[in-house]
């Protein structure tokens, strides 16, 4: 696989810095490539404009930062603002539609999906809107299968929450494959 | 899934390396961005049946090491500049009783409180010189994972070895930045125990008298053996003395144990060498920026190389020196105002061929900044 440099960006508290944790895991742990993932530590982690890099490759990575992403993940307007400038020609950027207006002209692949408000509707529980994301996220770019970012969640949350966030993952797993369509 | 493969922080590969290598007693007081060390080892030393003292503060819990090491153990410290700055005097005390201990400093900017969740390199010196007096250190860096695990048992290696303080020089990109890991299987990388005396109960023993091989014996404090330990020059019993000869022997014996070992205790990697026209030369996070540069441009017919110093002190000038001889530039890449600068240009025929490529915002310096100077610097405009 060629190298794959995502951006997750939004606000403290939306669990961006965990997807991105969950993602690089699954990816080194049940797929055999490398990842590297960094964030961003200070205020932004109580709040404010906040953000995790992750690099997925076959081979070594070595700059461990992310300058021009493939995949830009927004989930605040503050952060859409911040960051769309970065995309690379081309790439991915997913947003949700709650929390941003892809006002701008990016050279990417701008997709914006009601990720929040289907979590909301059908789950209930705003706690599972990050692995939502996650589910969009892999079934746009194909980094990772589904089952490797259970694996991760079986080690890392307690077992009775694993149905709610399987059923998050495959909302946004359905999200993503319909636009895929499109 | 691969048995012992691991995605964590730079500090818990560090934790890793140290509970391979045998640590059991360790004493801090955290501070970002090194703190994950001390979370990780208060949740693992117990469950080991080893210690974990949170202490009141780093100058505490560096005293606190160094009587756990003297009673036998193997003993870690972990903090970030400002706390480092408080062990000095102890640290002192450390080389001057010849303590074996293992302090880990995760550099963020400085001085003073400076940019506590950033990314630095500027204690390298501090490293070096912090504490006073006339003496020599070993302070080990590594710029990824895997290095950072190794890096770690070989402190605590030379640390036994030498009977010295061993520094470990990591920084906050290396530190907080998760990456692979897959822990080696026990055996695999050697262990070097304490050096343990056979002198008998109520038999002399001389803390203080080297082997012929400059070795030091101990016996663990409390134990069979009554003796001294004193921050003062001291005898072989290590009983204060002022006597000329004895304090010309001990601090000789200090500096001498360890710079006249700068061969086996220095290590480093290479890439691209062989007719490499610039040689980049860095260590920790920056030398990960200069590796992807060197690579990218190699594959575009640039004459790049790179040395990655993972031993910063004692400075291997012999080895920079024979490494740079037939380079036109030396580029030393660095986050700081140029601490290994100022070595590698004393290291090398012509001084004027070394640059310093440096970033000092809080950043971690990109290829591309790296590239940009590199440029500048053959008047080949940016």
């Amino acid at each position: 696989m060629e190298k794959c440099r995502i951006i997750f960006s939004g606000s403290g508290g939306q669990g961006i810095i965990t997807a991105a944790v969950i993602l690089a895991e699954a990816a080194v742990l049940y797929e055999d490539m490398m990842a590297v993932q960094s964030q961003a530590y200070g205020p932004q982690a109580r709040g404010g404009v906040s953000r995790s890099d992750v690099i997925i490759s076959d081979s070594t990575i070595d700059f461990p930062k992310v300058i021009q992403p493939n995949v830009l993940i927004c989930l605040t307007q503050a952060a859409y603002n911040a960051y769309s400038p970065l995309i690379r020609p081309g790439g991915l950027l997913l947003s949700d539609e709650k929390f941003v207006n892809t006002d701008r002209k990016a050279d990417a692949r701008q997709i914006r999906l009601p990720m929040y408000a289907t979590v909301m509707e059908t789950i209930k529980k705003p706690v599972v809107f990050n692995i939502c994301v996650l589910g969009a996220l892999i079934s746009l770019t194909k980094l990772v299968k589904p089952e490797s970012i259970m694996n991760v969640l079986e080690t890392r949350i307690p077992q009775e929450l694993l149905k709610m966030n399987n059923e998050a993952l495959d909302l946004g797993i359905k999200m993503g494959t319909t636009c895929f369509r499109s | 899934m691969k048995k012992n493969l691991k995605f964590i922080q730079g500090n818990e590969a560090c934790v890793e390396g140290a509970l391979y290598a045998g640590l059991d007693f360790f004493a801090g007081y955290p501070i970002t961005p090194s703190t994950e060390i001390a979370e990780m080892l208060s949740i693992r030393l117990p469950q080991m049946g080893g210690k974990f003292l949170q202490m009141e503060d780093e100058i505490a819990s560096m005293c606190a090491i160094i009587g756990a090491s003297l009673t036998g153990h193997k003993v870690m410290t972990a903090t970030s500049g400002p706390g480092f700055s408080l062990k000095q005097e102890a640290l002192g005390y450390a080389i001057m009783t010849e303590i074996p201990c293992v302090i880990v400093n995760v550099q963020r900017g400085g001085p003073s409180t400076g940019n506590p969740t950033h990314v630095s390199q500027g204690d390298v010196n501090q490293s070096r010189w912090g504490t006073h007096g006339d003496h020599a250190i070993i302070v080990l860096t590594a710029s990824n994972h895997p290095d950072v695990f190794a890096i770690t048992v070989e402190a605590f290696n030379m640390a036994e070895t030498y009977r010295t303080p061993v520094i470990l020089l990591f920084d906050e990109v290396i530190g907080h930045m998760r990456e692979r890991l897959v822990i080696p299987q026990k055996g695999e990388i050697p262990l070097v125990q304490r050096l343990k005396t056979e002198v008998k109960r109520d038999v002399d023993y001389h803390p203080y008298l080297p082997r012929e091989d400059g070795r030091l014996p101990m016996s663990d404090f409390g134990g069979i053996h009554r003796y001294n330990v004193t921050g003062l020059f001291h005898d072989m019993w290590g009983f204060p003395t002022d006597n000329p000869q004895v304090v010309h022997g001990l601090l000789r014996h200090l500096v001498d144990k360890i710079n006249n070992n700068v061969h086996q205790i220095a290590r480093w990697k290479e890439y691209f060498l062989e007719d490499a026209a610039t040689i980049l030369i860095s260590y920790g996070s920056s030398a990960r920026s200069s590796l992807h540069l060197v690579k990218e441009r190699r594959a575009r017919g640039e004459q790049l190389g790179l040395i990655e110093l993972q031993t910063l002190w004692p400075f291997p000038y012999g080895m920079i020196r024979q490494k740079c001889e037939n380079a036109r530039t030396i580029v030393v890449v660095e986050m700081n105002m140029g601490q290994i600068t100022h070595e590698v240009k004393l290291a090398v025929h012509d001084p004027g061929k070394v640059f310093l490529a440096n970033r000092i915002d809080g950043e971690l310096i990109t290829p591309d900044d790296i590239k940009k100077i590199i440029r500048l610097i053959q008047g080949k405009g940016v």
